[in-house]
């Protein structure tokens, strides 16, 4: 049972679900502030027929093509959310789901076909449902590293770029910083960083390692730096335990463990964490009552100020 | 003096942990028209809210005619910020209007012909009749506010809770609704406004409630509707307003 | 009636309560919620059958409706505690969902429940496990269930349509009127949670929301009336849950990822081609702000 743990290529998967929880807790801040975390779900559950038709365009399962189809197919619909949303009276969350579920839809009928004539899974393409990090091969692994360092470096190189882009658009815009030109990158960020997360965690739960980590992180800081880092490191260190504890067992999925092992991290942060965490809530407002019920009332001091 | 009909003592109130509201005592005498007013994030919607218990108070008592909310419910209406609402909802004016109703038409209910012939009248009497079958996001930001105006007076009630009701309308509409306060001030109504222009105050209120997270000042127009009071309400940061208003703000008392 | 009658009567029930409720989805911003409570409904399922070792109805509503509810409370808490409320939801139904899976693919086994059917459903399997009904005789157990939730959410609307619109439109008015507006919305929640267990066999939990919000959306485009729009919505449900069946048996693939599609082939020619907010309507109508 504890054999693959020692297996090479088992290091180079804890390896690229490091990174990759690293990629996406620090692209889940962007999304964050951008307050589109729902968006993350909508376009991972949108990037499934892409995945399928990569493969049915080329008959195997080439990481590369894969990726590829997937982001085709979540930058349409990203697409179809802006444009219904603008064109109609219909809210961007109706056009979030509608997307969600009607590519997802899609996707899993060309999905059942495919399984039909290739017989029975031989596909593999099940796993991109929960995401399988163990049957990741080398290859694959290359790829999506490679990916998610250029997203990494992405989001450092731009550090500051992405701070005034986020926080101050209009100002962003008046010193001369294309906002188009950032949302595009944004977009294609955000998407890579789905696709490569798909394989290993699977369309349904890669929004939960965009969206977890970078919340919890804000529990700990108040400078965006700082709550990147952090993000990254939850992202990271959730990736690898999840990937960890889901090789113990026969064929459990990677995905869910890692969400679960994100959210743990959520929780400690959210009771104890220092910025706002529940504990030091609790602690500061039992101090204020005190000091409330010591100090005069407000009232008193008014008709004293009056004389 | 007219007999109380909404007395507010020590009233708190915090939002997301903020007090925005701290200490508030006044009281409302019946047929008043009063205007609140102060700078924004002053807590004056929050202060409507929490009298209609829409937002939760933190200490205080709120009594309407001597009872608690709760028994007195029947007889507050009120008139949300227009932008509270999706106008984009599937329904017409007419509807909206009928939508003051339900409370009295009550559960398990559906409203009659009587009752959509109130709302009619009422539609009628800020202007609107031929608007009655518009959806209603094809109204003119002034003609949705008519509308709101509408339900209100359908639910004929004898105190009115309005929240910048006066906001982004034209001048007819702004006109219309100031001659409906009047009228409803006339048959001893009460009445209490957010208002955020300091240059119609004195002519649109006969009390005026200045807020700043507590009472400023509360009193007659005449009385309190001074400089002083601005300042001391807006802080020191006010003076286009003065520079505008100094001739006739001060008046002889 | 035949197994083919008995798959397209549990298909057209999905479809109908579905998009019933999904009118006031829409209508109160809640779509992202439903896709939330589709998820964590799972983990309410699976809980239930931990601990009744049963996979009946009645169990599956109550885990379903407690799942629910916990998800609408969750949600509703961490947006308390400042945290946005997409990314609220986002954390909450991630994490219910992952456990739900979790204690699927470790302990309860493959024998009952796999994630696999409850992620898309099987209504093939439907009509082969049924239950003897009197008067009616033997029916299928999920076209019972089906029925049964199709009558609780036309009573709860038809009984409290006024209050329904009243608290999606305007909930602060509602309120200052003495309508318990928290109450109707979890009791909502409980409506939207039974919905979509009770689909759950039928088309599983992701398809499930395409069935709840994309015909009440595609409706949303064609009238401006709230009653049109409720009948409009559910015959679109009901002919995209038929047209969603004939695709499937034509090419031969899942008839649950068939019937969401056809609501997106029903959303698209609305999108496209109503007259009162599609796209055809832009170059043939002056625009609104003109008519002002």
């Amino acid at each position: 049972m504890w054999s693959i743990l020692y297996s090479s290529n088992f290091h180079w998967v804890l390896t690229s679900t490091l990174i990759l929880g690293a990629a996406a807790g620090m692209v889940g801040c962007l999304a964050y502030w951008k307050k589109q975390s729902l968006m993350s779900d909508a376009l991972a559950h949108a990037a499934l027929p892409g995945v399928i038709i990569g493969f049915l365009l080329i008959g195997e399962k080439n990481i590369v093509y894969l990726i590829l189809g997937a982001a085709i197919s979540a930058l349409i619909g990203a697409f179809f959310i802006q444009w219904v949303q603008s064109a109609t009276r219909i809210s961007e969350d109706t056009a979030m789901g509608m997307v969600l579920s009607i590519f997802f839809g899609f996707g899993i009928m060309l999905l059942t076909i495919v399984n039909r004539t290739a017989g029975g899974n031989q596909s593999g393409l099940d796993s991109f449902i929960f995401g399988q990090a163990a049957s990741m091969v080398k290859s694959d692994v290359f790829t999506m590293l490679t990916l998610a360092i250029g997203v990494i470096v992405i989001v450092f190189v731009g550090f500051k770029e992405w701070k005034i882009y986020l926080f101050d658009p209009s100002f962003a815009k008046g010193i001369g910083l294309s906002l188009k030109g950032m949302n595009v990158v944004y977009t294609l960020v955000l998407v890579t960083t789905i696709v490569i997360g798909i394989q290993a965690v699977g369309v349904i739960l890669i929004a939960a390692l965009l969206i977890i980590p970078s919340v919890s992180a804000r529990y700990w800081t108040d400078s965006f730096r700082l709550m990147i880092s952090l993000s990254a490191l939850f992202g990271g260190v959730s990736g690898v335990l999840g990937t960890f504890i889901s090789a113990v067992g026969n064929g459990w999925p990677t995905g869910p463990f890692i969400v679960v092992v994100a959210a743990f991290f959520f929780v400690i942060s959210l009771v104890l964490g220092k910025e706002k965490g529940i504990l030091i809530n609790y602690l500061e407002r039992r101090s204020q009552r005190k000091q409330m019920l010591v100090t005069p009332s407000p009232s008193i001091i008014n008709v004293k100020g009056g004389k | 003096m007219s007999k109380t009909v909404l007395k507010v003592e020590n009233l708190t109130a915090s939002y997301r942990k903020n007090y925005v509201l701290e200490d508030v005592n006044f009281e409302i005498a019946q047929g008043s028209l009063t205007g609140i007013v102060g700078p924004n994030g002053a807590g004056k919607s929050t202060l409507i809210k929490t009298l209609l218990r829409l937002h939760p108070p933190i200490t205080g008592t709120v009594d309407f005619y001597g009872l608690p909310f709760k028994d007195a419910q029947r007889v507050i209406g009120y008139v949300p910020q227009r932008g509270s609402v999706d106008w984009d909802f599937p329904t017409n004016a007419l509807d909206v209007v009928v939508m003051g109703l339900y409370g009295k038409i009550g559960w398990l209910k559906r409203p009659s012909k009587a009752h959509k012939r109130l709302a009619y009248e009422a539609l009628q009497k800020m202007g609107m009749e031929t608007y009655a079958n518009r959806q209603i996001s094809q109204l003119s930001g002034g003609q949705q506010q008519r509308v709101f105006l509408a339900r209100a007076l359908v639910q004929d009630a004898d105190f009115y809770f309005m929240d910048e009701p006066l906001a982004g309308v034209d001048a007819a509409t702004e006109k219309a609704i100031m001659a409906i306060l009047k009228e409803l001030k006339s048959y001893g109504k009460t009445v209490m406004v957010v208002h955020h222009d300091l240059q119609t105050v004195e002519d649109y209120f006969d009390h005026v409630l200045f807020l700043n997270r507590t009472v400023v000042k509360h009193g007659k127009t005449l009385q309190v509707f001074t400089k002083e009071n601005i300042t001391k309400t807006y802080g020191g940061n006010l003076r286009i307003h003065f520079a505008e208003e100094e001739s006739h703000v001060v008046h002889p008392l | 009636m035949s197994y083919t009658g008995w798959i397209i009567l549990t298909a057209s029930l999905v479809g109908l309560s579905c998009s019933l409720i999904g009118v006031f989805l829409i209508l109160r911003k809640m779509a992202m919620m439903a896709d939330a409570i589709s998820h964590t409904v799972l983990l309410g399922i699976v809980v239930a059958f931990l601990v009744t070792r049963e996979l009946s109805g009645p169990h599956m509503l109550i885990g379903a409706v407690i799942a629910g509810l916990i998800t609408a409370l969750l949600v509703q808490w961490l947006y308390q505690l400042e945290i946005e409320q997409h990314a609220s939801i986002g954390i909450v139904f991630t994490t219910l969902f992952a456990l739900g899976v979790i204690l699927i693919s470790t302990s309860v086994g493959n024998a009952h429940l796999d994630v696999q059917h409850a992620l898309m459903g099987e209504i093939t399997f439907i009509p082969w496990e049924t239950i003897t009904l009197p008067l009616i005789g033997n029916v299928p157990e999920a076209t019972a269930l089906l029925a049964i939730v199709l009558i609780i959410i036309l009573i709860s609307i038809i009984a409290f349509y006024k209050e329904w619109k009243l608290t999606s439109f305007d909930p602060a008015l509602a309120a200052s009127l003495g309508i318990p507006v928290v109450l109707m919305h979890y009791l909502f929640m409980s409506l939207v949670s039974i919905t979509t267990v009770a689909s759950f066999d039928a088309v599983g939990a992701i398809m499930v929301v395409a069935m709840l919000i994309t015909p009440a959306a595609s409706a949303y485009l064609w009238t401006d009336k709230l009653s049109v729009m409720l009948v409009l919505s559910g015959i679109f449900g009901v002919i995209s849950a038929v047209t969603g069946y004939i695709i499937a048996a034509r090419i031969d693939t899942s008839i649950s990822a068939s019937m969401a599609f056809a609501t997106g082939i029903i959303f698209l020619i609305s999108f496209i081609s109503s007259p009162k907010h599609g796209l055809v309507s832009k170059y043939t109508r002056p625009s609104i702000s003109s008519l002002r």
